[in-house]
């Protein structure tokens, strides 16, 4: 358990990452542009064109992706304690399956951006509104009928995206596989998405160490003094709104919400209450690299960055975890 | 005699699961000071009669009792501090060292914001000590015996320190050694420091040396319960088990043999 003063060095340590990510995105692309000119954009002195791609392009694009990698961990680590099952990702109860179809079909019918991101967001809340009414079935909440009931929508979802993919128009197609693997070229303002990543994480940072408990069983930490029936019920309409959120503005971006929670956990321990900001701003800055990377590799040429989060988080997670094994005995 | 309220006490509780009834109408208390073993067989209901006790499970019918308050109006928060529960098994579902799990008994005296001081370090490492588990305060859970992750589990217990401890079979995967210092712990708590124990037991020997009452419960409904001289003989455990049992003993020990 990490002591007060070491959680928050290394919550700084992670801070100062996040702004390095974004900075990074700010200098890179198809006109490099120096730190000095960066800042002076941010500060609104530089004009022309250098004002611009910095300010109405690369930063809201960066910002956008900053909250959903923060969004995508925050609901994964809440899922795998809600679960107890380290496997637990945002996607494992449906949501992004709702909001693939809502987008899906959106494409098809020709809508805008608006039309595709509102769709997947009602998608992704009837998904949830669905899981949550049928695993509430009559003896409680378990883990395992929420988890089989979510794995099941899920799978229909799957297959229903995959029947509209198989009739979809030729010309559509493109579009449809960039927003299922994950594409945040489409992105538009991001105030409303990082608002509602600090709500979400103010929200939760007050129940961290019930959190902990919970993750060793329902009935100890009921034992212990945590009322897990309120708790349960909240962390599953938090992450599912997270997941909904990011799902919304940047399609299904998998390997985040997995990874990261594992990640921090394999570095700086199991404490909710060092893990969950930790995986908000370490999903947030490595949605951001890989972001910016996907869209300057093969420049000028733009890459599904799902791609890249999961080419780059699978390496580092199996490095971590061959590494931890043995220093746990 | 001065009339105290009950540490625990129920009225008219009845417990089943699943269209069985385990306990009738039952009507129990336990003062402080007090160890109150349940013996019965295999699926008589007596963890789901604990886990009732704990508030866990709400009961058929009936209402539980702690310090004359019943969970419900306690809230979760006060009621982990008047009550401590033993699970009966356990999952890890991811790692966490020995002295954390410990530490975890201390979370209903911390406030939201409070992180564990350095009192509440010394309390974990102290109950550990008592479990005989002190040096393995760095390892993690997922490397230890069955009996080692229950001796945890009760100095998590013991970390909490509540007044009455509820415990679904103390004494598992425990050797006899460890079986013994259990009990002299948990009745050594219960004669200096004013708690009470409710626990489930399956020798009656171990019950009549550590325990002042019993709760038969014979998993028809019907149950027996007193002070274990009067409840506790080859007779009633006969009944009990099935199975004739034979008094053996002298110097104020009695153990119950197969006939």
């Amino acid at each position: 358990m990490p002591t007060r003063r070491r959680a928050l060095l290394i919550l700084a340590a992670l801070a100062g990452l996040s702004q390095l990510s974004i900075v990074l995105a700010l200098m890179v692309g198809s006109i490099p542009i120096s730190p000095a000119e960066v800042l002076a954009s941010l500060l609104g002195d530089a004009s022309g064109m250098t004002g611009d791609v910095v300010r109405s392009l690369r930063l809201p694009r960066a910002l956008t992706g900053f909250a959903c990698g923060g969004l995508l961990a925050l609901a994964g680590a809440l899922l795998q304690v809600l679960l107890r099952n380290p496997l637990a990702d945002p996607y494992v109860l449906g949501i992004s399956g709702g909001a693939g179809i809502g987008a899906l079909l959106a494409i098809v019918l020709g809508f805008g951006v608006a039309g595709i991101n509102g769709l997947a967001f009602v998608g992704a809340l009837g998904a949830m509104l669905l899981v949550f009414g049928l695993a509430h079935g009559e003896g409680g909440w378990t883990q395992s009928r929420l988890l089989l009931t979510g794995v099941i929508v899920a799978a229909g979802c799957g297959a229903v995206v995959t029947l509209m993919l198989a009739i979809a128009p030729e010309e559509r197609l493109r579009g449809m596989l960039f927003w299922l693997m994950g594409d945040l070229s489409q992105t538009g303002d991001p105030r409303l998405v990082l608002i509602l990543l600090v709500v979400a994480l103010l929200t939760t940072l007050p129940f961290a160490r019930e959190l902990n408990l919970l993750a060793r069983g329902a009935d100890i930490a009921q034992a212990l003094g945590v009322a897990v029936g309120p708790l349960r019920r909240g962390v599953y309409v938090l992450a599912s709104l997270a997941t909904a959120a990011a799902v919304t503005h940047a399609g299904a971006i998998g390997f985040i919400g997995l990874i990261v929670p594992h990640l921090v956990r394999l570095a700086a321990g199991n404490d909710q209450r060092l893990l969950l900001p930790a995986s908000v701003l370490a999903g947030g800055s490595l949605l951001v690299i890989a972001d910016t990377l996907a869209r300057s590799v093969l420049a000028p040429q733009q890459l599904p960055v799902g791609v890249l989060t999961a080419l780059i988080g699978v390496p580092v997670f199996l490095f971590l975890l061959s590494r931890a094994a043995p220093g746990q005995h | 005699m001065t009339h105290r309220t009950p540490l625990l006490s129920t009225r008219g509780l009845n417990v089943g699961l699943a269209g069985r009834t385990f306990c009738r109408q039952l009507t129990l208390t336990v003062q402080s000071g007090e160890c109150l073993a349940i013996l019965g067989r295999n699926g008589a209901g007596k963890s789901t009669l604990l886990s009732v006790l704990a508030g866990l499970r709400p009961p058929d019918a009936g209402e539980v009792l702690v310090n004359g308050a019943s969970y419900g109006s306690l809230g979760a928060r006060a009621s982990a501090l008047a009550r401590g529960w033993l699970p009966q098994s356990r999952s890890e579902a991811f790692s966490s060292t020995v002295i954390e799990t410990a530490l975890v008994g201390r979370h209903p005296h911390l406030a939201r914001w409070d992180w564990e001081s350095e009192k509440d370090a010394r309390i974990a490492r102290q109950a550990l000590a008592a479990v005989g588990l002190a040096e393995l305060a760095q390892r993690d859970i997922q490397t230890l015996s069955g009996g080692e992750r229950q001796r945890l589990a009760i100095a998590t217990l013991l970390a909490q320190a509540p007044q009455l401890y509820l415990l679904d079979e103390p004494l598992a995967h425990l050797d006899l050694n460890h079986q013994i210092a259990t009990l002299e712990l948990f009745s050594a708590l219960a004669r200096e420091r004013e708690i009470a124990c409710v626990m489930v037991l399956h020798e009656p020997g171990l019950a009549v040396r550590f325990c002042s009452h019993a709760l038969l419960l014979f998993g028809d409904g019907s149950t027996q319960q007193g002070g274990c001289d009067e409840v506790i003989s080859s007779e009633s455990l006969s009944r009990l088990y099935g199975y004739p049992l034979r008094e053996v003993g002298g110097k104020g020990q009695r153990w119950f043999m197969p006939a």
